[in-house]
């Protein structure tokens, strides 16, 4: 191991332009993540939770403040390096699965490794991943033939299948009945155990934030713990 | 991988995958079919032209070689010539247009079948009666005509006395008064045929006959039928630009709106690819790939299609039209198919790159 901090956030400030009026949804966070921890991020709607996750995971630029994955600061970076990051050093789990619908399970997950250049699928990591998942059976079927929490089964799998630094999650169990929440929260924390994979969890339940190593709380854009 | 998200796109929506293949394929059609009935005329024409068996072709003054020639050389001009040094035999006929197309031509049968080496007939044989009309197999297959049939041609009612192998000048014949007193042109023939003693001649017969006649048009056969070509067809190359030009402008369309459309409605899993890391050029490069495979589908089977038009023009269209496969144009068919495809793409695909990646994951 490195440097054990893997994620540094600081200062971070995001305002969005709606139309006449500025909504500053991020107003100075200061966050800091070791590698292989499992934190949790809590707060009522509005405080800035999924802003928060689309900077670090550069799906937008921020408007001040840094952020440094894995040692690098992508926000200086341009829509080229973000796009960079996306590929080879972060992994997503949104709460609607977002898997490409015309795709089986199998072809979700191999195209997020086409993408990010990698070409065997038969890496001892992945295969104990996909093991861990319990969706190996289920690889052949399109995302529509899926229940929920399969779903969200294999949209982790797609997210860890690049080896991200991290992996980051916006109320994965959003959408999920109790039993598939549970399922999948105890799944996360697996991943975490077991391979060491560093999770960052967006969620509004008491309960799912329980799971994680650290619970970090939100409210108007900035952390208040 | 991209390849498999190609076709499991295409499979999701059968119907605009058929559709965009189709309009693709009827633009290759359209543009084949063009090609192939321009190519087949001229080359039926040469073929008649060669079927004549003569050296030398004359032609009246300010005549092009493809137009209907008016009926303006002296008949006594046919004698001029048999008169030359090195000429065997010559001959005239004359054509006069029916509408449309179509002609019937006039000639001294006797005199044509020794250049020609004589019509095969099918059925029948030559002219016994002043109404008696010989008709190439082709137009007897087409109009369902046997010896002994009536056709109506000019308000007149003619009566087939034989059916002759096509390939000879032209598809309906007629003794060379009788069609001289339709056109008023009594005494005068539009084209006449000259036959020397050794085609290595031919040459000098032709600059002999320049200088004592140097208003004619005079071809040697080759240089005749070398003259067969679009570009020598008033408005042919003007009228085939236009079909193509409205052949790609389908295609364009069609594919820029189909892509259009794809892009619109899978601006969410554009939005997952690039969250996945795609860059522009990866989104770039699915789409293109889409519409070159419908590109490439629709112009195979626009193609096929080539071969049903074939046998519709070749059978319904009449006998004066006649289309062949012109398999060279195939490559240039598919490159204008597939290229104002790329085209079409380019736009909506430009429009899917640009997305933002956020915005595009929070649409529903
Ligand atoms: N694209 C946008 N344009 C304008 N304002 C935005 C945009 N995205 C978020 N906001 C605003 O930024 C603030 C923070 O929103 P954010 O989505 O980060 O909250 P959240 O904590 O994730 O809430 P929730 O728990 O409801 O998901 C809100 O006031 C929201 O209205
Ligand atoms: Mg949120």
């Amino acid at each position: 191991m490195s440097e054990p901090v893997i994620i540094r956030v600081s200062g971070l400030r995001k305002v969005y332009r709606a139309g006449q009026v500025d909504v500053q949804a991020l107003r100075g966070v200061d966050l800091s993540i070791n590698r292989g921890e499992f934190v949790s991020i809590v707060g009522p709607s509005g405080s800035g939770k999924s802003t928060l996750f689309h900077v670090v995971g550069g799906l937008t630029p921020p408007t001040s403040g840094s952020v440094e994955i894995d040692g690098v600061d992508l926000a200086k970076m341009g829509e080229t390096g973000r796009t960079n990051m996306r590929k080879t050093k972060i992994g997503f789990v949104f709460q609607k699965y977002n898997l490409l619908p015309t795709l089986s399970a199998g072809d979700n997950i191999a195209i997020a490794r086409h993408i990010a250049g990698k070409a065997d699928n038969s890496d001892a990591w992945f295969l104990e991943a996909l093991k861990l998942l319990g969706i190996e059976r289920r690889l052949d079927h399109k995302p529509r033939a899926m229940s929920g929490g399969e779903q969200q089964r294999v949209a982790i799998a797609r997210a860890i299948v690049t080896h991200p630094a991290i992996l980051l999650a916006d109320e994965p169990t959003g959408n999920l009945d109790t039993q598939n929440s549970q399922a999948v929260l105890a799944l996360l924390r697996e991943l975490n155990h077991k391979l060491g994979q560093t999770i960052l969890m967006i969620t509004h339940n008491p309960e799912a934030a329980a799971f994680a190593d650290r619970i970090v709380s939100m409210r108007d854009g900035r952390i208040v713990n | 991988m991209l390849n498999k998200l190609v076709m499991e796109n295409l499979k999701h929506r059968p119907v605009r995958t058929l559709l965009s293949v189709c309009a693709i394929a009827v633009e290759v059609t359209m543009i084949l079919t063009q090609v192939g009935v321009s190519r087949g005329m001229l080359e039926d024409s040469q073929r008649r032209a060669r079927g004549v068996g003569a050296d030398v072709w004359v032609r009246p003054p300010n005549s092009s070689v493809l137009s209907f020639s008016s009926a303006s050389m002296n008949e006594k001009l046919v004698e001029f010539f048999e008169k030359q040094a090195g000429v065997v035999l010559a001959t005239g006929s004359v054509s006069h247009g029916i509408g449309g197309i179509e002609q019937i031509t006039g000639i001294d049968l006797e005199k044509f079948s020794k250049m020609s080496g004589g019509f095969r007939y099918i059925a029948g044989g030559p002219f016994r009666n002043p109404d008696d009309i010989l008709v190439d197999e082709r137009y007897a297959d087409i109009h369902k005509l046997s010896v002994g049939s009536k056709v109506k041609l000019v308000n007149r009612e003619w009566n087939i006395c034989g059916i002759i192998e096509p390939g000879k000048l032209a598809r309906l014949l007629l003794p060379l008064p009788v069609v001289q007193e339709m056109a008023g042109a009594t005494g005068r023939v539009s084209q006449i045929f000259v036959k020397v003693d050794q085609p290595a001649n031919a040459q000098r017969v032709i600059d002999d006959l320049k200088q004592k006649l140097p208003d004619y048009k005079i071809y040697s056969i080759e240089e005749f039928t070398s003259l067969f070509s679009a570009s020598n067809v008033p408005g042919l190359r003007a009228f085939n630009g236009v079909v193509i030009t409205v052949s790609v402008l389908v295609g364009f369309l069609v594919v820029f709106l189909s892509m259009y459309t794809a892009v619109l409605e899978r601006t969410r899993e554009i939005g997952i690819l690039k969250s996945l890391g795609a860059s522009r050029g990866y989104v770039l490069s699915l789409m293109v790939r889409e519409t070159f495979v419908l590109a490439l589908i629709g112009t195979v089977i626009g193609i096929l299609l080539t071969y049903g038009t074939r046998v519709l023009v070749n059978f319904y269209a009449g006998p004066s039209l006649t289309q062949v496969i012109v398999a060279e144009w195939w490559p240039i068919a598919a490159a204008i198919a597939i290229g104002g495809a790329i085209l079409g793409t380019l736009y909506p695909a430009w429009k899917a790159v640009q997305q933002d990646a956020l915005e595009a994951l929070s649409y529903e």
